[in-house]
C-alpha cells in the first residue's frame, strides 16, 4: 500500500509499479477484495491526495471538481447551490457509510451501470482531466463512459470539469424500494438557458448512460426561453414518452412486460424532472 | 457478566432502560454510563415473569465484543473451503483432487469417498449427500472440501479440484416435476396430503378464483455460517457452531463419522441470528471430517454467497384457490391446490406441508373444504424450515381470496372477514377441534378500530415519506394511500406426532442459581425467559444460563416456538422442585404443608405471615439441583383425507396495513402497520415487542423485496445488494394496538410464542392494502413494481 500526498507521487507510484491498483473510497473494490475475486499486487492510495478532495471554481463559468470529493461532501447545501442535480445524485447514492467514503472518481472509474453521478455528469457534458506519466489530458466524460476513450495505463482520473449552469437541474431515481438501493433507472437533467438547450442522459438502462438528443432538442424548441418556460402537461407527458421509446428499445414482439415496465418508468422519471425543473 | 452490569445500570429509570432493551444497546447513553450509585440500585431491577429484564448478552453483542463462531481461534487452527456445484443438476464423470493435494500448505482434501459412516444426512429424511459423488442435484452442492494452513490456500486448493460434468437438464418448474425424470431414487413427489372435508357436491353463491405466487424468501441471517472443529483425543471431535438444534446435528455428524453419538460433541455458540434452521450441514460435516482426519482444529467462515447457497429458503409456492360464498357474506366451501417447491432435497418440506394443508382456510369457519397438497422436488436451491412456514404461503392466498369475496359481494373486507372467523370449540379442516384461546374476532376488531395514521397534511412536503424514500422520485400527486388487512395462524411445537420434550436443570448454589438446558437463544430470548422463570418460583435475583452443548439432555431444535413453551415448562418444573426442596425442611420445623409457604420479592413468608425470612438467607451454604421434563399431549398425524389431531396449540394475528403506492412507478412504501395478537400471556414486554416488530419487518420483506431470484436453477445475486432485506426506510411503523392475554391451560404460563405468527400475517396485510391502493389483482409476493402499477382515475 503506497500513501501518495500528491497527484504527481500517485502517478509515479503507479509508474513504478503498474501491477498496483488506485484506490479511493474503496467501496466497491474492497468488497471485491473481501470476497476473493481480487488480489492486486499492490495498492496506490488516493486518500491523502489534498489537492483532488476539494472542488473549487474557474474562471471560464466551470467547476473543478477533485476525483476524491466523497459523495457526502457532495451532498451538501454550498455544493447543491450550484450543481443540484449533482448533490442530489450523490446523496442517493446509498447508505451514509457508502457516501462517506465512496468518490467522485470512483464513481467515474468504477462505470457501475448504476452509478448515480453518471448520468448527470453526462447531462452536464462534464470533461474529465486525466493526468498521467506523459502529462494531462481532458476527454469528455461520455466518450470515456462509452468506451471512446480509455484510462491509458498509468493514468488516473485527476478532476472533473462540470459547466456552470445557474438554471434547474434535476436527478431522479427509481429503485423499487423506501431505503437506499441501486437504481433500476435514474435520470438526470439539467437546464441550459445560454445555449437554449434541456439535456437528460437516463443510467441503468444501458451500459452507460443515454443521451436521447431527439427528445431533447424537440423539447427545448417548445420552451419559451425568455417567458415563463412553462410547458402543458402533455407535452411533459410527449417528452416522457419520446425519451423512454429512445431509451428503452423494442426487442422483439411481443414486447416483455419486464421493458414495458422499464420504459414507463423512465417516461414518468423524465416527465417529472422536467416538470421539477421548469417549475423550480 | 457485563450484561448485568448493564442491566443493574440502566435500571434507574424507566425510560432509560426501555430505550436500552428497545436499541439493544443504548449503553453508550450519558444516563446509562455504569457508575458507583448505579450498581446500588438493585431493587429496581426488572425480574420475573411479566417484566421487561433485558437480555445477559445485550450488551456484549452491541458493543462487538460477544465472541461468534466466526471469532474462534485454536492453537494451530487449519482453514477449510467447500467445493461447490456451479451447476443445478449434473453427472459427475469424475473427480481429480491430485492437483488441490499438491498445493503446498494443503493438508487434506475429503470427497465422498472419504466419508466413514453413513453417506447421506437429512433433518428429517437422510436423503442428502455428505458429498455429491454420482449428480449435483442443486447449485452449491458440496462435492469436496479442502483443510490448509491458509484460507485463500484452501479456496484456491477448492477451485483446483478438477470436476467433470455431464450437464443434465435441470428441473425448475415445480410443475413439471411430476412427469420429469425422478431427479433422486427416492422420486419426486416429497408429500402428497389430500385433505377431505364437509361435501364435495356444496357450492356457494358468490365464487371467486385465484391463481397465487409466493417467492423464495431466504433467512439472511446477518451472521453468515461458521464453525471450527476440534479433533478429540479419544477419537471424537468437537464442532463450535450456531446450532440452533444440537442433538439432532450431533447424531447426524455423529451417523457420517461413523463415530457413537457421545463422541461429537456440538457447542453452541451464539447464535448470530436465526428464523430458520441453522447451521449448513454442508460445512459443518466437511469440517468435523477434516478434523478427524488432520488431527488439526479446522475453522471455516462462510462467505455471504456460500450462505446464500447453502442454507435452505422458505418454500417458492404455486397456490390455486376457489372460495364459495352465500349472499351475506359466509364462507360455504373452500377448495384448495398447494404446490410447494422443496428444491433438491426433502428437509423438513413434509412438515410445511402439513401446515400449508391444514391452515388453507385461514382463521375462518369453513363447512366444506377440498384442498391437495404437494410438496415436490426440483433442482432449484433447497427449501426447509424458516418460520411460518406454510401458514404464511396459504395466508397471503387466502387473504386474497376473502378481499377478492368482499369486492365481489360489495362488502368491507373486514365486515367480511368478521362474519367467518374462527373461535374456540370451532373445527379446523383437519377435523381437529380449537381447544385454545381463538380471540380472532377480538384482534380483527381491534385492528380495524384503531385510528388510522395521519396524513402527512400538516408537515412540510419536503419532509414527506413518500414510496421511493428520501431523495427519491416520488410525487405527492402519483400516490394513493390503501389499507389492507390480514388474519393468521400458525402451530406452536411440532405437529403430527413429533415427540415434543425438553430437559431442564436448575441447580441454585448459595443463592446464584444456574438454568442447565440444551434450548438454544436463537434472539427469541429464550435464555432471558428460563431467567425470568427461575427469578419468579424462587424469588432469586442472580439467575445464569449455561452454555449449550450436546453433552446436556436434549431440548429440541429452536423452531415453532418450542422452548417458550417446552423448555419453559422444564425450567419451571425444575425451579419448583428446587423450590419444594427449600421449604420443605422450613415447612416440617412449622407443622405446615410447602404450599402454605409463599416466596415473594426475596422474602418466605407462611401464609399467616408468622414466619418470615429472606430467601438468601435460607439458601446460605446449600446446594440444590433438579432436573425435569416437559412433554405437552400427544398429536396424530394427518390421514389419507388430512384429518387428525396433528397440532399442539395454535397462535393467531390480525393486522391492518396501511401503504403509500406511487402508482405510476409502482413503488410502495408501508407506512403503518397496526397489529393485534394472541400472545397467551405477556411473559417480557419489551421483547415481546421486540419479536412482534422483528416478525413484522421480515414480513414485509416477504411482501416487498426478498427473493431469491434463480434462473435455470443457478442463484442470481447470492448478495445482500441483489437480496434486498429491509432497511430502517423500508421498516414500517409497527403499532401494538392490543395483546389478548386469554391463557392457553396446557402452555406453562399460558404463554402462546409470539415470532412466527406476525410474519405469517404481514405479506398477506400488505397485499391487500396495495389492492385497496391500486385496484390491482396484486396475486405475487414479493409485490414487484408492475404490479402495483395503476391508472390515475382507478
Amino acid at each position: 500500500m503506497m500513501l501518495p500526498a500528491s497527484l504527481d507521487e500517485a502517478v509515479a507510484a503507479l509508474a513504478a509499479m503498474p501491477a498496483a491498483v488506485p484506490v479511493a473510497g474503496g467501496t466497491d473494490l474492497m468488497a471485491a477484495v473481501n470476497a476473493g475475486l481480487l488480489r492486486p499486487a499492490g495498492l496506490v492510495s488516493l486518500g491523502r491526495i489534498n489537492e483532488i478532495r476539494g472542488w473549487q471554481y474557474q474562471e471560464d463559468g466551470h467547476a473543478l471538481l477533485g476525483a476524491g470529493l466523497t459523495h457526502a461532501r457532495m451532498g451538501r447545501p454550498d455544493f447543491a447551490a450550484l450543481m443540484p442535480a449533482l448533490a442530489a445524485a450523490a446523496r442517493a447514492a446509498g447508505p451514509p457509510q457508502i457516501r462517506n467514503a465512496g468518490t467522485l472518481g470512483g464513481n467515474i472509474a468504477g462505470a457501475a451501470p448504476t452509478g448515480d453521478t453518471l448520468p448527470v455528469l453526462a447531462a452536464l457534458e462534464a470533461a474529465l482531466v486525466v493526468v498521467g506519466p506523459d502529462g494531462s489530458r481532458e476527454i469528455p466524460v461520455s466518450y470515456l463512459l462509452a468506451g471512446r476513450e480509455m484510462l491509458r495505463p498509468g493514468e488516473l482520473i485527476g478532476f472533473v470539469r462540470v459547466p456552470l449552469l445557474h438554471a434547474p437541474q434535476v436527478f431522479l431515481k427509481a429503485t423499487g424500494r423506501t431505503g437506499p438501493g441501486r437504481a433500476v433507472a435514474s435520470v438526470g437533467l439539467v437546464l441550459d438557458p445560454a445555449r437554449r438547450g434541456v439535456r437528460i442522459a437516463v443510467g441503468a438502462v444501458a451500459p452507460m448512460p443515454l443521451r436521447p438528443l431527439d427528445a431533447e432538442q424537440w423539447v427545448a424548441s417548445l420552451i419559451d426561453w425568455d417567458g415563463e418556460r412553462q410547458l402543458a402537461p402533455e407535452a411533459l407527458e410527449a417528452f416522457g414518452d419520446y425519451v423512454a421509446a429512445a431509451c428503452v428499445p423494442d426487442q422483439g414482439e411481443p414486447v416483455a412486460p419486464g421493458v414495458l415496465h422499464l420504459r414507463r418508468t423512465v417516461a414518468v422519471l423524465a416527465r417529472r424532472a422536467l416538470g421539477r425543473a421548469l417549475t423550480s | 457478566m457485563s450484561g448485568q452490569d448493564a442491566a443493574t445500570a440502566t435500571s434507574t429509570t424507566t425510560v432509560t432502560f426501555t430505550t436500552t432493551t428497545a436499541a439493544g444497546g443504548a449503553a453508550g447513553t450519558p444516563g446509562a454510563a455504569p457508575g458507583p450509585g448505579a450498581e446500588q440500585a438493585a431493587p429496581a431491577v426488572p425480574r420475573g415473569i411479566g417484566a421487561s429484564v433485558p437480555a445477559a448478552d445485550a450488551r456484549a453483542k452491541t458493543e462487538g465484543t460477544f465472541p461468534y463462531a466466526a471469532d474462534l481461534w485454536a492453537e494451530g487452527l487449519l482453514w477449510a473451503a467447500v467445493l461447490r456445484s456451479p451447476h443445478a443438476h449434473a453427472r459427475i464423470l469424475s473427480v481429480d483432487t491430485s492437483a488441490a493435494e499438491r498445493m503446498p500448505g494443503v493438508r487434506a482434501v475429503v470427497t465422498h469417498a472419504d466419508v466413514p459412516g453413513a453417506t447421506t444426512h437429512g433433518r428429517r429424511i437422510a436423503d442428502r449427500p455428505v458429498f455429491a459423488h454420482d449428480v449435483v442435484r442443486h447449485h452449491g452442492e458440496p462435492i469436496a472440501a479442502v483443510a490448509a494452513d491458509h484460507p485463500d490456500t484452501a479456496r484456491l486448493a477448492a477451485a483446483a479440484i478438477t470436476v467433470e460434468y455431464e450437464l443434465l437438464e435441470a428441473v425448475t418448474d415445480p410443475e413439471q416435476a411430476f412427469a420429469a425424470p425422478p431427479l433422486h431414487p427416492d422420486g419426486n413427489l416429497i408429500r402428497h396430503i389430500p385433505l377431505r372435508y364437509g361435501d364435495p357436491e356444496a357450492t356457494g353463491e358468490v365464487v371467486v378464483e385465484g391463481l397465487y405466487r409466493i417467492g423464495r424468501q431466504d433467512p439472511a441471517p446477518i451472521g453468515a455460517e461458521a464453525g471450527l472443529a476440534v479433533p478429540r483425543p479419544d477419537g471424537g471431535v468437537e464442532i463450535y457452531t450456531a446450532s440452533t438444534d444440537p442433538h439432532l446435528d450431533r447424531d447426524l455428524a455423529a451417523a457420517c463419522f461413523g463415530l457413537e453419538p457421545d463422541r461429537v460433541r456440538i457447542v453452541v455458540t451464539g447464535v448470530p441470528g436465526a428464523t430458520a434452521d441453522r447451521e449448513d450441514a454442508a460445512f459443518q460435516l466437511p469440517l468435523g471430517l477434516l478434523a478427524l482426519r488432520t488431527g488439526c482444529p479446522v475453522k471455516l467462515a462462510a462467505t455471504r454467497e456460500e450462505s446464500f447457497l447453502g442454507h435452505t429458503h422458505r418454500h417458492p409456492t404455486l397456490l390455486r384457490y376457489r372460495h364459495h360464498a352465500d349472499a351475506e357474506g359466509r364462507l360455504v366451501k373452500v377448495e384448495a391446490q398447494i404446490l410447494m417447491d422443496a428444491g433438491a432435497y426433502a428437509d423438513s418440506s413434509a412438515e410445511s406441508l402439513a401446515a400449508a394443508v391444514a391452515f388453507a382456510c385461514g382463521p375462518y369457519v369453513v363447512p366444506h373444504a377440498f384442498v391437495e397438497g404437494w410438496a415436490v422436488r426440483t433442482n432449484n436451491p433447497p427449501s426447509g424450515h424458516v418460520r411460518g412456514e406454510g401458514a404464511m404461503q396459504v395466508c397471503a392466498a387466502y387473504e386474497g381470496q376473502m378481499d377478492k369475496l368482499a369486492a365481489a359481494l360489495g362488502m368491507d373486507g373486514a365486515e367480511l372477514r368478521l362474519r367467518n372467523v374462527l373461535a374456540t370449540g370451532d373445527l379446523l379442516p383437519t377435523g381437529q377441534t380449537v381447544t385454545c384461546p381463538a380471540p380472532v374476532a377480538e384482534l380483527l376488531r381491534a385492528v380495524r378500530d384503531s385510528e388510522l395514521p395521519p396524513l402527512p397534511k400538516d408537515t412540510p412536503e419536503e419532509e414527506w415519506l413518500l414510496p421511493g424514500g428520501p431523495e427519491g422520485a416520488g410525487e405527492p400527486g402519483a400516490v394513493r394511500r390503501g389499507v389492507g388487512y390480514g388474519v393468521g395462524m400458525v402451530h406452536m411445537l411440532g405437529a403430527e406426532g413429533t415427540d415434543e420434550v425438553s430437559t431442564a436443570t436448575v441447580k441454585v448454589v448459595d443463592g446464584a442459581a444456574t438454568v442447565i438446558c440444551a434450548a438454544v437463544d436463537t434472539g427469541q430470548g429464550f435464555a432471558t425467559l428460563a431467567r425470568q422463570i427461575v427469578q419468579e418460583v424462587l424469588g432469586v435475583e442472580e439467575v445464569a444460563t449455561a452454555p449449550v452443548d450436546t453433552d446436556q439432555p436434549p431440548a429440541g431444535p429452536a423452531a415453532h416456538g418450542r422452548h417458550t413453551w417446552v423448555s419453559g415448562g422444564a425450567v419451571e418444573r425444575a425451579a419448583k422442585m428446587v423450590r419444594t426442596q427449600l421449604l420443605q425442611p422450613m415447612a416440617h420445623k412449622l407443622g405446615m404443608s410447602t404450599e402454605l409457604l409463599q416466596v415473594k420479592d426475596g422474602r418466605i413468608t407462611s401464609y399467616d405471615g408468622a414466619f418470615s425470612t429472606t430467601v438468601a438467607e435460607a439458601m446460605a451454604g446449600k446446594e440444590l439441583w433438579a432436573t425435569a421434563q416437559c412433554r405437552p399431549h400427544p398429536t396424530e398425524p394427518l390421514d389419507g383425507d388430512g384429518q387428525g389431531d396433528a397440532f399442539v396449540g395454535l397462535a393467531f394475528c390480525a393486522i391492518r396495513a396501511v401503504v403509500d403506492v406511487d402508482i405510476e412507478l409502482g413503488t410502495v412504501r408501508v407506512v403503518e402497520l397496526a397489529v393485534a395478537q394472541d400472545v397467551g400471556c405477556v411473559l417480557n414486554p419489551r421483547q415481546l415487542e421486540a419479536r412482534i416488530e422483528a416478525g413484522v419487518t421480515q414480513g414485509v420483506g416477504a411482501a416487498l423485496t426478498e427473493n431469491l431470484r434463480s434462473v435455470g436453477g443457478l442463484v442470481r445475486h447470492p448478495d445482500l445488494t441483489g437480496y434486498a432485506l429491509p432497511t430502517s426506510l423500508d421498516a414500517p411503523t409497527v403499532r401494538i394496538v392490543k395483546l389478548v392475554e386469554e391463557r392457553d391451560v396446557v402452555a406453562p404460563f399460558g404463554a402462546k410464542a409470539a415470532s412466527a405468527v406476525p410474519v405469517v400475517t404481514t405479506p398477506a396485510a400488505v397485499a391487500s392494502a396495495v389492492r385497496a391502493a391500486t385496484g390491482r389483482p396484486v396475486n405475487r409476493l414479493p409485490i414487484r413494481p408492475s404490479a402495483a402499477v395503476a391508472a390515475a382515475n382507478s
